[in-house]
């Protein structure tokens, strides 16, 4: 029927949003078992130790708790990612603050307090490191007490979990071309840029309930996990570790989700590890589910980085060459830091054509609790400091930072910088001059330039152009080689059935009109899957911008083999209408009893890509941007704050412009937070403000009004032309605020967060500009930012 | 020690032994079974388990159990009508106001009582009634447009 070939591309429902907002929906801890009992973390009070003895209080009747230690897991005692150097419970050895070292549960929630309090736990303290420049100055003076990682079967060498050279052609003719690049320049340009760590502070924190069933010998025969999570499968896979059971054995199931954004990518491997742990100690289901300051300080965060950039250019503002060096810091094991570092490899070069790229990545191991995926997952690092950086050239070149761009950008038919052919259709000059014109850009500028003059607000306006790459990178999607199903209901709905999970970015309602799209029925007769691994299979994980396009894909495939069975053998007419789609489907389930059709992931093209060299095709499809931040800094409050934000993109074809505005406004209001508010302050590896009330993110009132723009240039890879989405917001809105904030008041700062008490420093003369700093204040200038009373 | 304790949520009178220092979010979401009423920090930061008390936003994680003897208490579970979603839970829902979800229960709490105050709100009274509850998905534009909305709704009836 026609009217259901534009479901794609309008705005139906949140398939569970009524339940959400009549507050019915239920997340992890609004469920309760028989006979659950209630779980908590013993954790180490120290960065690096060996532990020596484990106390445990004479006032507490301890035989009322179920007590866990490192010797009594089944299987291994690892929380497998790539490696498994990270372990499910310190055992003898502690590497961070917050590791856990024993878990505890009791019937009664309120006695764990008490039991936590009640363990004690003596160390011998080692020394840790706890930056990226003391992990490597212990490698640099082969410091053997400071060396605190070592090396897995995954790669590494000592303090580095993993390293990438990413070179633009044949290593040997880039290097000499890069050589040549440096000689001839017209300018060198050099700068060094860092990015802070930060908490995805998903409302709802980390939650499970966990079920573990025995034999008469008191073997664990299977587990069952549910809870707050965005990849079940990941859990299985650590669970069949840790109990050493087969897969089947290993039943997971996502409750609703209250928030994850990369958060609850990795994480749940622990807490749902810990929990069944738990439930096979003391016969009982038991739930743990963190305070909000437990979660804080013991989860994973955004990687802090430092990238060092030095860059060739000619007087016309051609850029010639690149040298990029990014280190991130991974905290105390591997996790996600290797896939982290692979994207922020990758994006460090940005959306332009350079003749010359090297890029240097590493992730050094430091004594802080392991940092893990955070919307972005390394992109917002490298073009953070890329963005920064651009502008630092369009100054020494003396163009417009617009100008320098334009004469830059990559286009249809170019290579990117891991020699990616692009064939679909980028047009960034065409992004760049409707989203100057969307900001009134040039006005403002021109406006901001006189009202400065006198004034202690000082206006200004920034820009950030960039990409973000769409699923897994590289061979990444071939591996996973993900499987959707959809299948038909007794009653004829047809029903979706994938891993792929909704925390909010829509997962549930694109999915649904994708396969109402498909099989030309109303979205409303679409029926998803709760995903729970003895019934969905394992369609991937749920992350790196890829459930809208790879998954997407998948849905649709299999509808459209769905149908072509109902029209074969069902009697399903051709243009049918809604009742004549139920009939066909109950007509074939009277005949055959099941219906289900299965796809598996196909690249749409062929994916070259060489994962030692690091070259090919990066990633399937790109989402373009360019976003325009108007900023205003008070001299006399030194406060910073963005007044206005204009997010231009491309996104392939908008699947739902509700949702894909929510997904953008909201990217940027968390990247806002990510440049201007979010600090996490560190003392020897402990997160010291992990409260909402000292680590602030932006509130309703804090925020400016943010403008979404889209150019739809639909995608050959996703269903209906739809390209990935979520994470490119956190990419562009940092550096474009930082460029405001330049443009604004001549300073130029090169680390975020940045909070009124950097500005006051540098204004001040407390602290010497940054490293890379160019812009020094002009003596001359200093009146102007002054307090007025001092001026 | 426990304390006699007389409230009346969602129009229904309860009397129920606690502890008098209980939060009264664990007196709805444990004694109640009202688990709509969400906690996001315990600290009185996020708004996610905010509830009205005899009419005012409040965050039921810092109300001990004693001090609501004979107060009138409103959560999400008593916004809806017998018809089915209240308007303001229909705009949020029209208009993006709900993603993950959490935060939606004390979200469209403190938008009642934003109407209740300025049934006609300008968008930065909308941003001021709502800066005690922090939304991490949305960045909370499309929850302005969904309490514009039900203030447009309101209007018409």
């Amino acid at each position: 029927m026609a009217e259901h070939d534009n479901i794609v591309g309008t705005s139906p429902l949140r398939k569970e949003g009524r339940a959400k907002v009549l507050g019915q929906a239920k997340y992890i801890d609004d469920l309760s078992l028989p006979g659950m009992w209630h779980g908590a973390t013993v954790r180490s009070v120290v960065a690096r130790g060996r532990i020596r003895a484990i106390h445990f209080a004479p006032e507490i009747d301890w035989s009322e708790f179920a007590i866990v230690r490192a010797s009594d897991i089944p299987g291994e005692n690892t929380i497998v990612h790539l490696t498994k150097d990270h372990p499910c419970l310190a055992a003898h050895e502690v590497n961070h603050p917050e590791e856990p070292i024993l878990l505890i549960a009791h019937r009664e929630k309120a006695a764990l307090l008490s039991g936590v309090g009640g363990v004690r736990i003596e160390y011998d303290e080692l020394p840790g490191v706890f930056t990226i420049e003391e992990s490597e100055k212990a490698v640099a003076n082969n410091d053997v007490e400071r060396i605190v990682w070592e090396g897995s079967d995954y790669g590494g060498t000592a303090n580095c979990f993993k390293q990438y050279v990413l070179h633009s052609g044949e290593a040997s003719e880039t290097e000499d071309g890069l050589a040549a690049a440096f000689a001839s320049a017209d300018y060198i340009v050099e700068g060094e840029y860092h990015t802070g760590a930060q908490e995805q502070l998903y409302i709802e924190p980390n939650g499970v309930i966990a079920e573990c069933e025995k034999d008469k010998q008191g073997n664990v025969i299977s587990v069952c996990v549910q809870g707050s999570m965005q990849c079940p499968y990941y859990l299985v896979h650590a669970l069949t570790l840790i109990f050493n059971l087969p897969e089947e054995k290993c039943r997971v199931i996502q409750t609703e989700t209250g928030g994850a954004f990369g958060g609850k990518e990795d994480f749940p491997s622990v807490i749902g590890s810990h929990a069944a742990l738990l439930a096979m100690k003391c016969g009982h289901p038991v739930k743990m589910v963190y305070d909000r300051a437990e979660d804080m300080a013991a989860t994973t965060k955004r990687h802090p980085s430092r990238t060092r950039h030095r860059t060739a250019v000619s007087k016309d503002g051609k850029l010639l060459g690149c040298e990029i060096e990014v280190a991130l810091d991974g905290g105390a094991y591997a996790t996600l830091s290797p896939v982290v570092l692979s994207r922020a490899t990758i994006h460090a070069p940005g959306a332009y054509k350079w003749h010359f790229v090297r890029v240097r990545a590493k992730a050094m191991a430091t004594n802080l609790p392991p940092h893990g995926a955070f919307r972005g997952f390394g992109a917002p690092q490298s073009l953070f400091a890329l963005e920064r950086h651009m502008d630092k050239i369009a100054l020494v070149v003396g163009l417009a930072p617009e100008e320098l761009r334009r004469r830059n950008f990559l286009a249809t038919g170019d290579r990117t910088a891991t020699g990616q052919l692009l064939t679909e259709p980028v047009d960034m000059q065409h992004l760049l001059t409707r989203a100057l014109e969307e900001s009134d850009y040039h006005a403002k500028l021109a406006r901001f330039a006189e009202d400065n003059r006198g004034s202690a607000i000082k206006r200004g306006m920034g820009i950030a152009t960039f990409m973000h790459g769409s699923g897994f990178t590289g061979s990444g999607e071939r591996r996973l080689n993900s499987l959707v199903q959809v299948e038909l209901l007794p009653d004829g709905r047809p029903q979706i059935l994938v891993s792929s999970t909704e925390f909010g970015q829509g997962t549930n309602t694109i999915l649904c009109q994708v396969a109402a799209q498909t099989l030309q029925i109303p979205y409303e007769q679409v029926v998803i899957a709760q995903p729970d691994t003895q019934i969905v299979p394992n369609s991937g994980p749920t992350v790196a911008s890829r459930t809208a396009m790879i998954v997407g894909k998948l849905v649709e495939r299999a509808s459209t083999q769905l149908l072509e069975t109902l029209r074969v053998d069902g009697g399903l007419p051709l243009n049918h209408t809604a009742e004549q789609f139920e009939q066909a489907a109950v007509a074939y389930l009277d005949k055959h009893r099941s219906l289900r059709c299965s796809v598996r992931y196909e690249p749409v093209r062929p994916v070259d890509w060489n994962d030692e060299l690091f070259h090919g095709d990066a990633y399937p499809a790109y989402a373009w941007a360019v976003y325009v931040a108007e900023v205003a800094v008070d001299m006399n409050t030194y406060t910073a704050s963005v007044t206005r934000f204009d997010a231009l993109q491309e996104v392939g074809r908008i699947m739902h412009p509700v949702l894909a505005k929510g997904q953008i406004e909201g990217g940027v209001a968390q990247a806002i937070g990510y440049a201007l508010y979010e600090k996490c302050v560190w003392k020897d590896g402990r997160m010291m403000n992990n409260q909402m009330t000292n680590y602030i993110m932006p509130t309703s009132a804090d925020l400016p009004e943010i403008h979404v723009h889209f150019e739809e240039v639909p995608c050959v890879h996703g269903p209906s032309g739809a390209k990935g989405i979520g994470e490119l917001p956190m990419d562009g809105p940092a550096p474009a605020i930082l460029n405001a904030i330049e443009n604004a008041t001549g300073l130029s700062f090169h680390s975020i967060p940045l909070l009124p008490e950097d500005i006051f420093e540098r204004v001040s003369g407390f602290t010497e500009p940054e490293h890379g700093g160019s812009s020094e204040l002009d003596p001359d200038r200093l009146g102007e930012f002054l307090p007025e009373v001092n001026a | 020690m426990k304390a006699m304790v007389q409230l009346t949520v969602n129009g229904q009178q309860h009397r129920i032994d606690v502890p008098p220092m209980k939060r009264l979010l664990d007196v709805l979401r444990e004694d109640l079974h009202l688990t709509g009423t969400k906690e996001g920090c315990g600290e009185g930061e996020c708004g996610a388990c905010a509830v009205l008390i005899d009419g005012e936003l409040v965050n039921s994680c810092l109300i001990p159990a004693l001090q609501i003897n004979g107060a009138r208490i409103c959560t999400i579970e008593g916004v809806s009508t017998e018809g089915g979603l209240h308007s303001i839970q229909q705009c949020f829902l029209e208009n993006g106001g709900a993603q993950c979800g959490i935060c939606t229960p004390g979200m469209i709490l403190a938008t009642h009582h934003l109407l209740d105050k300025r049934p006609t709100p300008t968008l930065e009274e909308i941003q001021e009634g709502l800066a005690g509850n922090l939304c991490r998905c949305t960045g909370y534009m499309r929850i302005f447009e969904a309490v514009q909305k039900a203030a447009e709704a309101r209007d018409a009836l």
